[in-house]
Parts: C-alpha cells; structure tokens; sequence
C-alpha cells in the first residue's frame, strides 16, 4: 500500500519548516535509517529519515519550498511491486497516516488558546513599553536569542576579563544556540566548553572569579545547575561576607530556566524562589528581549554573583530592542508595563504573558489593571509594588513556579506589612499547581499556570 | 573500535543467535516508529534513540539472571524492552498516555517497572551511577546475590558523583556493573573534546575497580564480558567496569542537527560494524537460519512495534486527577 510521507516536527516546538533539499528522487528506493531530506527548523538543519522501506513514489512538496507545517504529506512511498499509479492515488487524498489529535481530543477545557502548554500557544509575545530611552532612538526587531548574545558579545569586547564557559556553548554554538558566533569572535580561549561536570566547572568559575576574571557560566538549563547549587550558594554568595569584604564573586551564572514543553518532572522547574531566598546573590528574571539585553550587560558588569533565569519558550519571541552603543537596564528597577487603576498584576518572566494577556482580557469587560514587570527578583522593587497598589488597593501576582514559599508569598506580606490599609481584598498568588510536571500533555496543561486563572483571580479580588 | 577480548563464535548455538538478532531488531523497530510518532506530534518534549547501540542491553541481558537490577539514562528505551518490559507500555508512555509504564506522567526519559527490576530512566546525567550503587549496596546488605547494572554514557563518565561512588563501590565491594556505553560522544562533545583521557574502562584503576573495553557492536562480545563481570561481582569481589565502544546512529535527541560528525562517519560504521547486520551474517554464513525464517521474524518484530504503537495512539490520555496522585505515599 502506498503511504504517504509527512512533514515531521523535529524539535519539541517545530510547527512548520523548509523543505531545504531531497536527497532521494522519484524512482529512488531506499531503506529505514536512510536520510532522504535536509529540514530547516527555526534553530538547525535537520536530516530527515526514512522510517520503512519502498520506493519513492512521488515527491508532493518541491525542495525550497518554506512554511510546510508539520504533517504535511511530502512525498508518497510504494511498497515493492506498486506502480506509480499507485503514488497519484494516494497523493489525491484517501489513505492519510493518522495526523495528531492529542491536543483537540481534551475537550473538557476551557477552550482557550492560551492555556495550552506555553510552547504549543503560538504567535508573538505581548509587546511592552520601555522607559528612559533617549528621543529618536532607533529600534530593531530582535529575539531574546539575539539579544542575548549581543550582550554577551559587546561585554566581551570591553573587557577582556569577560568570559563564557559552559557545556556546548562554543563549537556546538550553545544548545538553545544563545552563544551562535562567540567561539568564532573571541576564540576558544574566551568561550570554553566544558566537560558534564556542572559542580566541578561553576567551582572553577567562582574560583577565577576570586582571582580577578568576570565568568559567564552557562547552564545547559538551570534544572542542571542544581548539581553545581552548592559551588553557587556556599561558595559564590556567601565569600565577600565571610572575607569580610576582601573579595567575592563577580560572575553570572545563566540559562534557561522553567518548564520548556513536555519535557517533564526532571526538566521542568522554575528556580526564581530558590535562588531569591539567598543573601549575596542577585536574582533577574526577564520577559522582553530589551530588557534581557540591558539586564545581562548590567549583570555582567555588576560586582556580585548574579543568577539570569531565562526561558526556552521566550528565546524565538521577537521584540523591539533599541539601537544604542551601550544600552543597559538597572538592577533592582521594576518597571510597569501597561497602566490602569483597578488592580496590580505583579508578575515576571514569562510569567509576563499570562499578565498582559490577562490584562487584555480584562480590559473588555471594562477592568483595567495595570501590570507591573519586576524584571529583577532580588533585589526587589517593592517600592513600586507599593506605590502601585496604593493606587489600585488590589493585588495579583503571577509566576510559574510551585505555590509553597513563593516569590508571590514574599510579595503578600511585604503588602500586608506595608500597605496593610490600603488592600480592599486579599492578596491573591496565581501559581504553577503544587505537582512535579508531569509528561501527558493533559495533565502539562493543568499544571502550568493559565491565563484563565489570572483573569479569574483578578475578578475575585475586584469582588465582579 | 578495539575491543581488549575477542568473541570465540564458536560455540553459540543458532537459537541463542536467533534471540539475539529478534531482541536486537525489536529496539530497532520500536526506536524507528518512536522517531516516526515524533516527527507526527504525537511523542513531544525529548526523545533519545538508542539506534546503533542495541547489542550492549541485549548482550548484556542475555547474561544476566532473574533478579539483577538495572538503571540508566535518558536513554533508555532498549534497556527497557531487553528487560522485558511490554513494548506497548512503555510505547504509551512516550505518548504519554495512561496505559503507559508512568501513566503517561514520566514520558520516554522516566519510566520505571518495579516487576522487571528496571529503576528508571532518569533525566539527569550521571545521577543514576549512585542510584545503580545503592541497589547493589541493598543486595549485600540483604545478602542476595543479585548484581545491579548502572548504565551510563561517556559524557556522564565526568561527572563528580561517578567517582564519589567509585570509592564506595570499591570500599564496601558492592555486586554493581558500571557499564558506560561510549557511544563517542555526549551531545555535540566527542570524547576527546571532553575526556582527559579516552580510555575509559581504566577510570577505576585509583579505586582498585577492574575494567575492560568490549566491542559493544559484537553482542556475543559484550554477553561474555557481562558473564565474567557478574561472575567477578557474584563472588562478592566488588564492582567491575566494562566500557562498551559503541555507536549511536542518531542525533543526540530528535532535535540535533548533528553538525559535529560527518554523515560519512555514520555512514561506515553502519556499514561495517552494524550490531544486527553482524548477528545476520552470523546466522547467514552459519547456515542457521534462511532468509526466509529472518523474514519471518521481521514480520511478526513489525508487527509487534506496529501493535505498540496502535496502542500507543489509542489509549486515552491520563485522567485529570492523575495530576495530584503520587506525590506523597
Ligand atoms: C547534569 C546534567 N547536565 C547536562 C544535561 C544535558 N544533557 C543531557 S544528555 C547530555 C549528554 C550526555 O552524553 P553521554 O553521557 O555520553 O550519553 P549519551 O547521550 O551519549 O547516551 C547532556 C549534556 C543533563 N541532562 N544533566
Ligand atoms: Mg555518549
């Protein structure tokens, strides 16, 4: 029977791709493993191969041919003995291979986009405002990926004491390519890979740090850092105290933080609470690619160890960025991304879509909440916080990680300690559910913090 | 790819040479369809195939007695089916799906039977060394004579924690197999790039833990270095090491473009040293089997694989509640 042969998603957040190049033509036979396409996804080039054995039949999609969503029949594959005949009957319709249903099949939810798993809900990323940027700037299109990287590069060419080490980042161009073309600038003595030996090379790092350097260490994904957490906390955070000032850990560790999709429990987890709980460290946490470029320049430069929680899914999201020489954002600057009156949604991170997209929502049936981006954890812009809801007397936060002893818990009391009489409802924390994640792409969805949820919180603390 | 002993093919009878090509075929298929339901949105997240690298479990497994334990990687759904776990559970899983070995809740990188002693895939490199260690300390502390096998790669093989246990293996001579599968590299790092130095079986030599390479493309090769390692840790001598050189064929996970080898690198060794095409010939050249019997066995593998996967697709997705169980006992 003839089957035909669809386009695969090759990365867990592929959707559609370039049919680059066939390396097989009609009349072709080939064998499971053979590679029978190149695929351009939006991070690599792809081999494509086959999986069962027959003839090529018929190729349905030209080679360069862009946007081919995945499940696309591409070309039909004739078991021995068929005839062509058999290829145009199958690539006029009938015999389909199953498509996904996966999704579409949970039909008891909220039938909202967004709360699909982060990755799955496609399209841009609310834009926000940015303040104090000189009038005329020029703005340019960038990824958080791009932004990254252009921060890390103009930091590494003023000053020599800047470098990067970590597993991947150089020949590799990193594993979420954040470090694409630094080996190639700055060489292999600035941009080192690493053996897996998380612990052993943040040690080394904080070590050099001691001596004078300004290491960058990236995390492959700060799940990954929690075998090197000791070096971190006992050795980074703690040393300028414990010297008495004499010296300490002017470093950044870096990467990607939170859940990516169905990666599951082990690969899964948002660290912005543990990290913020510890005296000598910085924590930031960005949401548009500005501020991740500004931000990492500032931590780069700053005198103390400084964690930079970044996120997988937020890497391909394209934001303005403006074109400065020398651009940066201050640590510890909350800034608020979209005014209003009626209530105050704290959030960060990626966290910050669920707000915004929330607020939106709001905004409809007439309530209009402002939302506030702390961009930096610790330290923390509780001033802003305050001054928000002074206006507004109601308070929502938003992030990602577990419920129990949240960066939202700290942000309730700070509330309740400070502007206890001026709250007209309780502080509500919207949260990641107090889970492991789990794998099934049901059960992810539940799990992850939702806009929904937002939006609901919001009502019940404007008492609609 | 040296291996330190060679298989003596002289004496291995056509059935056991049968079961191995059928148990090897099978991690084929089933990993060939796993990379199929990927690229068709039904298997999400990471994936790892262990393509190339079949003949080390089922080597392995062939030697071993009911009652061993084992625990991997990431990697691991050749470990499970050499085991004998049922392609069809563990194939639900990586759809997450509630007739899979987690209920759909761990995915292809956790899974767990507790009736075939198989203690995990586990997402983090290395973190199953220890955990492999511990199941053996259980079994002397038990007094069994059950021998554990910690599977890991060479680039696990770096990481700090695999010599903390080292040291204690060798101090309290626990009955643990350390086999590292140097597949050549971890990730996009070859071993040179990551290995002071490459030969990794020596890694226990400052911890008095004997080790040998093995050619883990030859599955008679690595059944009989498995023998002489059970026998060493059985006889309560402590761990054994056994680096197996082997291969993966595949990215690293779906989503690697691979740009560090050349497709010529894959290409010979696929060629040259394919684990299944060696046991086919064997059988071949043997007289042992016609190609009519070989077949046979690939009809009722593919048919078997084709069954996982349909079961795979049709159990439903976990139940909601499911998001609250097992997180406390
Ligand atoms: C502690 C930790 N660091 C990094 C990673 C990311 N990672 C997953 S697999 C892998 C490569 C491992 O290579 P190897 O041990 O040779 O095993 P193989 O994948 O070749 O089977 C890396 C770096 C991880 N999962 N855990
Ligand atoms: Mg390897």
């Amino acid at each position: 029977m003839a089957t035909k042969i669809l386009m695969p998603a090759l990365s867990p957040t592929m959707e559609e791709g370039t049919l680059a190049k066939w390396l097989v033509k009609e009349g072709d036979t080939v064998a499971s493993g053979d590679i029978m396409a190149e695929i351009e996804t939006d991070k690599a080039t792809m081999e494509f191969e086959a999986v069962d054995e027959g003839v090529i039949g018929k190729i349905l999609i030209e080679e360069g041919t862009e946007g081919v969503k995945v499940n696309t029949p591409i070309a039909v594959l004739l078991e021995d003995g068929e005839d062509a005949s058999a290829a145009e009957d199958a690539a006029s319709g009938s015999q389909d291979a199953p498509a996904d249903d996966s999704e579409s099949s949970d039909e008891d939810d909220s039938a909202d986009v967004s709360t699909k798993p982060a990755a799955q809900a496609a399209g841009d990323m609310p834009e926000i405002p940015m303040e104090n940027i000189p009038e005329g700037t020029k703005f340019k299109k960038q990824t958080v990926r791009e932004a990254l990287r252009d921060a890390m590069a103009e930091e590494m060419r003023r000053a020599d004491e800047v470098f990067l080490m970590g597993e991947e980042v150089g020949e590799y161009q990193g594993a979420y390519k954040i470090s694409q073309g630094l080996l190639e600038e700055f060489g292999a003595r600035r941009v080192i890979d690493t053996p897996i030996t998380e612990h052993g090379f943040a040690g080394i790092a904080v070590g050099a740090a001691f001596a004078g350097l300004r290491p960058i260490v990236e995390f492959m994904t700060f799940n990954f850092a929690m075998q090197a957490i000791d070096q971190i906390i006992n050795s980074a955070a703690k040393t300028l105290y414990m010297s008495g000032g004499q010296m300490g850990a002017p470093m950044v560790f870096r990467g990607p933080n939170g859940a990516a999709a169905r990666v599951g429990a082990q690969h899964s987890q948002d660290y912005a609470a543990w990290y913020s709980h510890i005296p000598g460290l910085k924590v930031i946490m960005p949401y548009t690619a500005a501020d991740y470029k500004g931000l990492m320049k500032s931590a780069i430069r700053d005198p103390n160890p400084v964690i930079f929680l970044e996120n997988e899914i937020l890497y391909g999201q394209s934001f303005d960025v403006p074109e400065l020489d020398d651009f940066t954002v201050p640590i510890g600057k909350a800034k608020i991304a979209r005014e209003g009156d009626d209530v105050t949604i704290v959030s960060f991170g990626i966290g910050m879509k669920y707000a915004l997209e929330a607020a939106d929502a709001l905004a409809e049936e007439g309530i209009n909440a402002e939302v506030l981006d702390l961009r930096s954890l610790r330290p923390m812009d509780t001033d802003a916080i305050i001054k928000s809801v002074k206006k507004t007397n109601r308070c929502v936060t938003v992030e990602e990680g577990f419920p129990v002893a949240s960066i939202g818990n700290y942000i309730s009391a700070v509330l309740m300690q400070q502007a206890f009489d001026y709250l007209d409802a309780p502080v509500i924390n919207c949260t990641g559910k107090d889970v492991p994640m789990p794998y099934a792409a049901n059960l992810e969805k539940h799990a992850l913090i939702t806009t929904p949820e937002v939006i609901e919180a919001v009502k019940s603390v404007t008492y609609r | 790819m040296a291996a330190a002993k060679k298989s003596s093919k002289s004496n291995v009878s056509a059935e056991e040479l049968m079961s191995h090509y059928r148990e090897m075929l099978m991690i084929r298929r089933f990993e060939e369809k796993a990379g199929q339901l990927y690229g068709m949105g039904l298997i999400g997240g990471f994936c790892h195939l262990y393509i190339g690298q079949e003949a080390v479990v089922v080597g392995l497994e062939a030697a071993a007695k009911e009652g061993d334990q084992r625990v991997t990687s990431y990697r691991d759904h050749g470990h499970m089916l050499a085991c004998g776990m049922d392609p069809k559970g563990v194939m639900a899983e990586l759809t997450g799906r509630e007739g899979g070995y987690s209920k759909g809740k761990g995915g292809s990188m956790h899974m767990f039977s507790a009736e075939k002693r198989f203690y995990g895939g586990h997402g983090i490199v290395a973190a199953q060394v220890p955990i492999g260690a511990g199941l053996a300390f259980a079994n002397k502390y038990m007094g069994t004579d059950d021998v554990s096998f910690a599977y890991f790669g060479d680039g696990a093989a770096n990481q700090g924690q695999v010599y903390e246990t080292f040291n204690m293996a060798s101090l309290w001579k626990l009955p643990c197999i350390f086999v590292i599968e140097n597949n050549q590299y971890a990730m996009g790092t070859s071993l040179q790039r990551g290995s002071s130095t490459p030969e990794l079986y020596t890694r226990g030599e400052a911890f008095g833990i004997p080790g040998e390479a093995v050619d883990g493309m030859d599955v008679l090769a690595v059944k009989e270095a498995g023998e002489r390692a059970l026998a060493h840790c059985r006889a309560g001598n402590g761990p054994y090491i056994l680096e197996m050189k082997t291969y993966r064929y595949r990215g690293h996970s779906m989503s690697d473009p691979a740009k560090y080898r050349t497709r010529e690198e894959v290409q010979k060794i696929k060629s040259e040293k394919d684990p299944i095409d060696h046991v086919r010939d064997l059988l071949v050249t043997g007289k042992h089997a016609t190609e009519d019997e070989l077949k046979a066995i690939d009809k009722e593998v593919k048919k078997i694989v084709s069954e996982a996967a349909d079961f795979a697709t049709e159990s439903p997705e976990p139940a909601l509640d499911e998001l609250y169980t097992d997180i406390y006992a």
